[in-house]
């Protein structure tokens, strides 16, 4: 008890309240048992997917769909949002096409790009880069914009050649920012993968898992589903990008200075 | 004086052609693709027949239907999560019992995409409006409770505290210390949710089989390869994407809180 502080309990009661009070309106008779399942139906398909390997398969080709389109996403955002922050003409010539593709949500790409790409994975992979892109280029070319022109003149003056002014002052002094993008672009990517995969059929991925079992009307599965979608977001925020954060900026002491861009 | 005068002309007169040139670019070479042959006509039409067919959907009035249909759900889906996410963001940010017993279902809930509810809530509430709109709403209020939450924790206790010793009552608090103390936050906020709630609502149309809207108008022209209504659509959505952030929310943000002082505009 002296272990577990109070907050800590009444974070465990607010969960607790939540789960009774979907309990209540499973068993309420609102809307029927079968498409409002209770906490122990919800489990036991997780348990039976779990058991059989098939989440592990859907989580598998989710996270992996949002790696691969991260990765894209990178490979183009990264040097146009550096170039843009340090050419002039870069940044003229980047700053249209910006602003008027940044306000298309990806999914309105979806039904163009299954034309174009067909059904599955391509299609898929590519409206996560697409909605990874933008956040990336934007913060990468304010983080690029903020560096004090006075640091990189210095480092000029002390004899550092390009490189090592890219690698040793643009890349650190624009951290912060780069490391807000990444975290927005993994949100938008994690949107839109699930919607990508319940509009674009593909074989695996949690948002096919729930597509799949509507025609089934296992809300059971659907609702195991969501819970692990949920996990898996939480997992990455607190895992990956605090840890990230912990390691770099915050042991720096940056932390806080590209907080207003979030 | 008139020489660099001529010098700033120039300047002007070449970062217009460099701004418009990627215009000009993606046009060509989109023109050339579809000219080229190489891909179907009906798949990748030319510039002419989308911007024929985008006035032609414009002046038939489909566009702006869809259009309307789009912003009355985006608005009343924004305007549920606005209520909601302020209440929550204030309770939070003022009693730290809310906030223990908030914050955990709001950390979980978070990261899941409202899109993963979509099929859930078309079982529960039939297609149409009634979902999408539950569902921007769910998208938008994560936000905007969020950033309500820490800029209300973001304000110094001894304002507070100096209002409570002059006298003030909790009502005269919320009104003159925080909601004022915690703006910059709160539009933050509001800003994010109506972005993220324009975001979903597009997909969630596609899912729901909204009557109008624009997201089930270019998902409907999948269904007969009507690829210039589809991009019409798109450039529809590009547009009022575009005057939300530009004129709702820049302007907003000039109006209090750059005149106030709390950012550079």
């Amino acid at each position: 008890m002296i272990l577990i502080s109070g907050r800590t309990w009444r974070g465990f009661y607010g969960l607790l309240v939540f789960a009774c009070a979907w309990e209540l309106f499973s068993r309420s008779g609102i809307f029927p048992v079968g498409i409002v399942p209770s906490l122990e139906t919800i489990g036991l398909a997780l348990v039976i997917m779990i058991r059989d390997g098939s989440i592990a398969v859907h989580i598998a080709y989710t996270v992996g769909r949002v790696l691969l389109g991260l990765a894209i996403a990178s490979v183009v955002s990264v040097p146009i949002g550096i170039f843009m922050g340090r050419v002039w003409f870069v940044e003229r010539f980047f700053k249209g096409p910006l602003s008027v593709l940044m306000p298309v949500p990806s999914l309105a790409w979806v039904p163009v790009f299954i034309l174009w790409f067909g059904v599955g994975n391509r299609t898929t992979v590519l409206v996560v880069a697409y909605a990874a892109a933008f956040p990336m280029v934007y913060n990468i070319w304010l983080g690029v914009r903020s560096i004090k022109p006075l640091w990189i003149r210095s480092a000029i003056g002390m004899g550092a050649n390009a490189t090592t002014v890219f690698l040793r002052v643009v890349v650190p002094a624009s951290l912060p920012f780069i490391l807000v993008g990444l975290r927005q672009s993994f949100g938008r990517a994690w949107i839109a993968v699930i919607g990508a995969e319940l509009l674009a059929g593909t074989d695996y991925g949690l948002g096919r898992l729930i597509f799949e079992a509507k025609e089934w009307l296992s809300t059971d599965v659907m609702l195991a589903a969501i819970g692990v979608i949920g996990v898996v977001g939480l997992i990455t925020e607190k895992l990956v990008f605090a840890k990230i954060d912990r390691h770099t900026i915050v042991r720096w002491g940056m932390a806080g200075s590209a907080d207003t861009a979030n | 004086m008139p020489s660099s005068n001529k010098f700033a002309t120039r300047r002007r007169l070449l970062e217009f052609a460099i701004g418009a040139s990627p215009f000009v670019i993606g046009a060509v070479a989109w023109q050339a693709v579809s000219l080229s042959g190489r891909l179907p006509a009906v798949l990748f039409p030319d510039l002419g027949t989308i911007l024929s067919s985008f006035v032609d959907l414009l002046t038939s009035g489909v566009l702006a239907d869809a259009a309307i249909g789009t912003l009355t759900r985006l608005g009343s889906g924004f305007a549920i999560a606005a209520a909601l996410g302020l209440s929550l963001g204030f309770l939070m940010g003022r009693y730290q019992i809310a906030e223990d017993f908030l914050l955990p279902v709001i950390s979980f809930g978070y990261p899941i995409p409202s899109f993963a509810y979509a099929p859930l809530f078309v079982l529960w509430f039939g297609l149409g409006d009634t979902p999408s709109i539950m569902l921007v709403a769910i998208a938008a209020a994560f936000p905007i409770t969020i950033n309500t939450w820490r800029g209300v924790k973001s304000i110094k206790p001894i304002w507070i505290r100096s209002a409570q010793g002059m006298g003030a009552t909790e009502p005269q608090i919320l009104r003159k210390v925080i909601l004022p103390a915690s703006l910059a936050f709160t539009l933050v906020g509001l800003r994010l949710g109506l972005a993220q709630a324009w975001r979903i609502l597009i997909g969630v149309e596609m899912l729901t089989a909204v009557a109008n809207g624009l997201g089930s108008l270019i998902f409907g022209a999948q269904q007969f390869l009507n690829t210039d209504v589809m991009l019409s659509g798109i450039i529809m959505i590009g547009l009022i994407g575009y005057c939300l952030e530009k004129q709702i929310f820049e302007r907003i943000e000039r109006l209090t809180l750059a005149r106030w002082g709390m950012i550079t505009a």
